[in-house]
């Protein structure tokens, strides 16, 4: 789960990591008397959407007056922000942070994140700050300085102080970072983030260490212990048909092509979306039914495939083990005939009572194309499609 | 032989009294030899009662003295999974499979550094298989976990996947070919697990029963790369090789908590890229994985 900078900064001071004084508005009004409030001659507006470029996207700007900020307050609310990750349609601006300038002299970039490699928390840091990291990790790697932290010690005030210094904190600062990463390493652990990312991380020019920007991402299996981190969850932020699809457990996400597919297992359904590119078409979505599929379940994702447009076959995978390629077969008919399915669909199914879900397809009176395997299936639902 | 487990294995069920637990642990009995082998469950809060004419213990230390076991498989609900986890360590039984799906992240990291911490001061290393993983399975011997038996044939080809159903997909092929298994084996979608590829490649290169392998994997992670540059230096026997996930977007989570693509080295194409470099025959149509496999042997 994804959170705003606003709050990820209000997470931050929770754990006594220092961070402009801002304010959080949904209005332009509310903007001004925001900079009204903090005082001083220069503010800047910033536009709060769950995706990173937005500086470069035209999603914060420095204001030097009220007038200022309340001309850019309205430029930027209800923009359709473009940024690399929004993808080309962008996401609409509803929120903004507006804050105090800052005096920087010198940008870093820390982090926190779970290392899969070592199974210990790498906490990362470079003196390349403000920058894409992804950029620097390609072009510069040795520039981006890791600790590996057992999670039984904590980060170690030596392994801290590698980091601060390493980078090239002034030796009167370090203290002061090493303050700040122990914060976040204690913020990312009681969060279960997955991800903790201050960028930049600012030097003042009083010495102070300040985050300027922030992002985190949360371990959604951990959300159910979290219900303050489940107050930050923004829908407006999330795609509607995942949502959708997350209240009957499904585990969907929406792709660029037109051929959907309903799958049992995220691995066999990424290897459908595959099979489906290897013979030429694109698929619609990754959608996995998990493993108690029911009726209903299979209804309700036949429904947020449809829902997209662009859908212009459906492509149903299943492996039968626990489930029951009957009982599947059955909920696959039900689904079609409520949704008055007007696309193709080709069913392929493999495993237990194999045939006798076959024969309550082909017994159903509908156009279903049967297949026995992937390859056939994938073959069959892009010629019917062309 | 095979590998980890075979029709002696003696197994404790933890969270047998839950309804997946129970579910599974019936499947599990009717397999081959498990009656024999699925000889004790564990919930302290119904010790000494019985559930399918296995007794109930109050812990595993109790049951795995007992009963002599040495193999657990878990199935207790994501919050208490790491905690069972623990316990079957600290049992000293040899191996623990997690089946658990959604455990929090943070509760494996803990858990698997208390594991390697108690091995590094002498204490006897238990081996973890999963979280959020399909089980294993030795055919006509044993099985432990959610796999459907009936797909499975004995014989001499080892299946190593993350996935649960590409697991089931790559066995029907083989058998469907007149190829069985000698052990497949599931280690689960999650960030943080137990066993890896590389240390069940290394178990299938040491297994005299085993001839060759078929390796799946999926975006995401490090551990195919890894297992793919140790096979190019040690292994014996031909692997045929898949990776999932070659139409992922990056970011996006596809299903598993591990299947999420960060830097350019975990992506689809780049696996498959390392797999081939390191002599694997590797397949971007998943449909082929058995006919390839046979046509190598």
């Amino acid at each position: 789960m994804k959170i705003h900078e606003y709050q990820a900064k209000e997470l931050l001071r929770k754990y006594g990591v220092v961070t402009p004084r801002g304010f959080h508005t949904v209005s332009v009004d509310g903007a001004v008397k925001a900079a009204e409030e903090l005082g001083g001659k220069v503010w800047v507006v910033k536009a709060q959407i769950h995706a990173g470029g937005r500086g470069k996207g035209g999603g914060v700007k420095l204001a030097r007056s009220l007038d200022e900020v309340r001309q850019y307050a309205n430029e930027i609310l209800g923009m359709q922000l473009i940024t690399h990750q929004t993808g080309p349609e962008g996401q609409k601006v509803r929120n903004l942070l507006i804050e105090e300038g800052a005096d920087i002299k010198k940008e870093y970039y820390v982090a926190a994140l779970t290392d899969r490699a070592t199974q210990k928390v790498a906490m990362m840091a470079s003196s390349e700050g403000g920058m894409d990291i992804e950029e620097v990790a390609h072009s510069t790697p040795e520039k981006i300085l890791k600790e590996f932290v057992d999670p039984l010690v904590g980060l170690t005030d030596k392994q801290a102080e590698n980091l601060a210094r390493g980078i090239g904190v002034p030796e009167a600062s370090v203290a002061k970072a090493v303050d700040t990463l122990k914060r976040l390493y204690t913020c990312y652990m009681e969060t279960d983030a997955s991800l903790a990312e201050i960028n930049p991380l600012i030097l003042e020019g009083n010495g102070n260490i300040k985050a300027l920007d922030a992002k985190f991402n949360f371990d959604s299996n951990a959300l159910y212990r979290h219900p303050e981190i489940v107050d930050f969850r923004d829908f407006d932020e999330e795609d509607a048909d995942e949502i959708e699809a997350s209240k009957f457990d499904l585990a969907y996400i929406s792709l660029d092509g037109n051929i959907g597919c309903l799958v049992n297992g995220a691995g066999l359904a990424m290897a459908t979306m595959d099979t489906i590119k290897l013979f030429g078409a694109e698929p619609a979505n990754f959608l996995d039914v998990g493993g108690g599929a029911t009726t209903e379940k299979v209804t309700e994702a036949f429904k947020i495939m449809l829902k997209n447009p662009k859908v212009k076959g459906i492509l149903v995978n299943i492996f039968g083990g626990i489930m029951k390629c009957d009982t599947i077969a059955t909920g696959v008919v039900a689904a079609a005939k409520e949704v008055n399915l007007s696309v193709p669909l080709v069913v392929r199914m493999k495993g237990t009572n194999e045939d006798l879900g076959k024969k309550i397809l082909a017994e159903s009176g509908l156009p279903i194309i049967s297949a026995d395997t992937m390859a056939e299936a994938a073959t069959k639902i892009v010629a019917a499609v062309k | 032989m095979s590998i980890l487990i075979n029709k002696d294995t003696k197994v404790i069920t933890q969270g047998i009294t839950g309804k997946t637990g129970q579910f599974h642990t019936e499947k599990c009995q009717e397999y081959a030899n498990g009656k024999n082998c699925f000889v004790a469950g564990v919930n302290p809060k119904k010790a000494g009662e019985k559930i399918f004419d296995i007794p109930i213990y109050a812990s595993v230390k109790e049951a795995a003295a007992e009963t002599g076991a040495t193999v657990s498989v878990i199935y207790v609900p994501p919050a208490g999974a790491a905690d069972a986890i623990w316990e079957a360590c600290e049992a000293n039984l040899d191996l623990a499979i997690c089946i658990t799906e959604g455990i929090p992240v943070r509760d494996m990291l803990v858990v698997r550094n208390k594991m390697k911490e108690k091995v590094a001061k002498g204490g006897k290393e238990t081996l973890l298989l999963g979280p959020n993983c399909p089980g294993l399975i030795t055919p006509d011997e044993i099985k432990i976990g959610i796999m459907p038996g009936h797909i499975h044939r004995k014989g001499r080809i080892g299946v190593v996947s993350r996935s649960g159903t590409l697991t089931y997909e790559a066995v029907a092929q083989l058998t469907e070919i007149g190829l069985g298994q000698s052990s497949a084996v599931g280690i689960g979608g999650d960030p943080i697990n137990g066993l890896k590829h590389i240390d069940v490649m290394r178990m299938f290169n040491d297994d005299p029963d085993t001839d060759a392998v078929i390796m799946i994997g999926e975006i995401g992670g490090p551990d195919e790369a890894e297992a793919a540059q140790w096979c190019k230096a040690n292994m014996k026997k031909p692997i045929v090789g898949f990776i999932a996930g070659v139409t992922a977007p990056a970011g996006k989570r596809m299903g598993h908590a591990g299947a999420l693509i960060s830097g350019g080295a975990d992506t689809a194409d780049a696996k498959l890229a390392i797999m081939e470099e390191c002599g694997f025959k590797v397949t971007r149509n998943p449909s082929e994985m058995g006919k390839l496999l046979k046509a190598m042997l």
